[in-house]
């Protein structure tokens, strides 16, 4: 077994040997039920409408929960000081860092699955096609894997757990929000500034069902750019 | 072997450690002994390929630190001053972790067997880490550390907190791995390091001021210190014992026994004079309870060390 896959098992079995994937995944699934229901059968919508609501509501859930699920993966083995099993152990930083992703992301995988109940419900009085919803559920993962990355960077710098989600918080926010300052802004700039924002017009299109090669890169850059930068900042730990 | 050359270690402008340079021989059981704050654990780190040097070379089995860390860390086994452990894992689970992780393939379950056998923990290997008591768990960081065999094995601080029993157990254990393994171990505590080690590293303020054996480091104090304790009159057994040839220095402590009339003295000599100074005070009148090597000697050997370099630093600031 390759040592990213020997830590992403070590991480599951964590996550699930605590409450806290539990937790997250059950409090994430209620906002996004309450969400759901509030938003999409409240009112006299289109199905594909309802769906839209579904995949909107489940990537402020998706946001939040992996901010939580990334929170413990360094500083708290920096806290329990069992980062030291893993920095003297004859594995790359980069190995450590994917396998703690691949962790994190099965656990917000099966966050995401477990909310398929929400857009099958769509079926008892409307239709939408299973294209739309794969495509939805696509996006939902490729921004669940953005802003798992994110938590993961801050949590790979951060002193404790707390400030692995004030931070990534912090980095994750203005990034769904730079759509507002383009709107302020001329072109070219506002035409970079939405291409830039994690949420707003990259996340839309997979929440209209529409599949583009160019936002399927976009969050694969971003993922690939923090756990580059975890990395980074792992290795750089070793020679302060 | 292990060679230490001019190593630097620095955290932002100050130095933590540097200049050391030492060379430990295969098998060797090496302390490292030094005050709080003296680099031990910085030091440890650096070989234990967890930081990198500022400068100098660390070199183990001819494999620099910085140019071959995945080899370097293949073949050393480290246990922080506070056990690296997953108290949601089982004993046995941990180590079969630990061995993956540190690139044991095939047989792990042999290792791990290996492991809790060398480390007496049978009894506990299918108890969750949370639920050991702390000798025990620093039992498993020692099981996590040799459980791929390492060549060279790092311990730091391996008896902190233990209780006296755990304390002579893991002597034991740490003499044990002596030979199959080379192991160097940090401590504050002198006895440990008299009781466990072959060879003695001391370190002040990021530098090995002195190195040898507990003989080799205690022969170079001026003299001998005994320890005298009597039944009589302290101004009696004094005189007595100053007027013995080849004492220099006689001064009274607090009494190693309770008991009426009973007084303990200090004695520097600039030879080994127990048997004079014994007679000088039966003749004296005065009742010999206890004449001895003093137990501390390579605490005042090591109080002597760090003196002469504090005196050494303070002659350089001033010229």
């Amino acid at each position: 077994m390759s040592p990213a896959l020997l830590i992403a098992r070590r991480e599951l079995y964590a996550y699930f040997r605590s409450p806290l994937a539990a937790i997250v995944i059950a409090g994430a699934l209620l906002a996004d039920g309450i969400y759901f229901y509030w938003k999409g059968l409240s009112e006299k919508l289109l199905s594909a409408e309802v769906l839209q609501e579904f995949f909107y509501g489940h990537s402020g859930a998706v946001a939040i929960a992996s901010l939580f699920i990334a929170m413990r993966l360094f500083a708290e083995e920096r806290q329990t000081g069992t980062m030291t099993l893993l920095n003297t152990a004859p594995i790359r930083d980069i190995e450590v860092v994917l396998g703690k992703f691949l962790s994190a992301f099965a656990v917000l995988t099966l966050l995401t699955l477990l909310s398929v109940y929400m857009p099958l419900l769509i079926f008892i009085n409307g239709k939408v096609s299973l294209g739309h919803i794969a495509v939805g559920y696509l996006g939902a993962t490729l921004y669940g894997a953005a802003t798992l990355s994110i938590g993961l960077f801050a949590s790979a710098v951060a002193r404790s757990q707390v400030i692995a989600v004030i931070l990534g918080a912090v980095m994750l926010v203005p990034l769904v929000l730079l759509w507002i300052i383009a709107r302020a802004t001329d072109p070219p700039l506002n035409s970079f500034l939405n291409a830039l924002a994690i949420h707003h017009e990259n996340y839309r299109a997979f929440m209209m069902g529409l599949l583009e090669l160019d936002k399927v890169v976009y969050y694969v850059i971003v993922t690939f750019f923090f756990l580059l930068a975890a990395t980074k900042s792992l290795e750089a730990r070793r020679w302060r | 072997m292990i060679e230490i050359r001019d190593l630097y270690k620095y955290y932002g402008g100050r130095r933590a450690v540097g200049p050391v340079s030492a060379t430990i021989e295969p098998g060797e059981v090496v302390g490292l002994l030094g005050l709080n704050g003296a680099g031990k654990t910085t030091t440890l780190r650096v070989l234990a390929c967890d930081l990198l040097p500022s400068a100098g070379s660390v070199t183990v089995d001819g494999l620099d630190v910085v140019d071959s860390p995945h080899e370097v860390r293949a073949r050393t086994g480290y246990l922080p001053d506070s056990p690296p452990l997953y108290g949601e894992m089982k004993v046995d689970e941990f180590l079969g972790f630990a061995a993956r992780l540190r690139g044991v393939s095939g047989d792990v379950d042999k290792h791990v067997r290996e492991a809790v056998e060398k480390t007496a923990l049978k009894k506990v290997e299918s108890q969750l880490i949370s639920t050991l008591s702390h000798g025990f768990r620093q039992r498993v960081g020692i099981a996590q550390a040799i459980v791929h065999n390492p060549k060279f094995v790092v311990l730091d601080e391996p008896i902190s907190g233990l209780d006296p029993r755990q304390i002579v157990e893991m002597r034991k254990l740490v003499r044990r791995l002596g030979g199959d393994h080379t192991v160097l171990l940090s401590s504050h505590i002198l006895s440990e390091i008299e009781a466990t080690c072959d060879r003695l590293l001391v370190i002040r303020d990021g530098e090995i001021i002195a190195s040898g054996s507990e003989e080799e480091l205690t022969s170079r104090t001026e003299g001998v210190r005994l320890e005298v304790t009597v039944r009589g009159d302290e101004a009696a057994a004094r005189a007595a014992i100053v007027a013995v040839d080849g004492v220099d220095e006689v001064a009274s402590v607090e009494a190693d026994e309770s008991g009426e009339n009973v007084n303990s003295f200090s004695v520097t000599a600039r030879d080994d004079v127990r048997a004079d100074i014994c007679q000088a005070l039966v003749s004296g009148g005065v009742g010999v309870l206890a004449i001895g090597r003093g137990e501390r000697e390579l605490e005042s050997v090591f109080l002597e060390l760090s003196q002469d370099a504090d005196d050494a630093e303070q002659k350089g600031a001033t010229a």
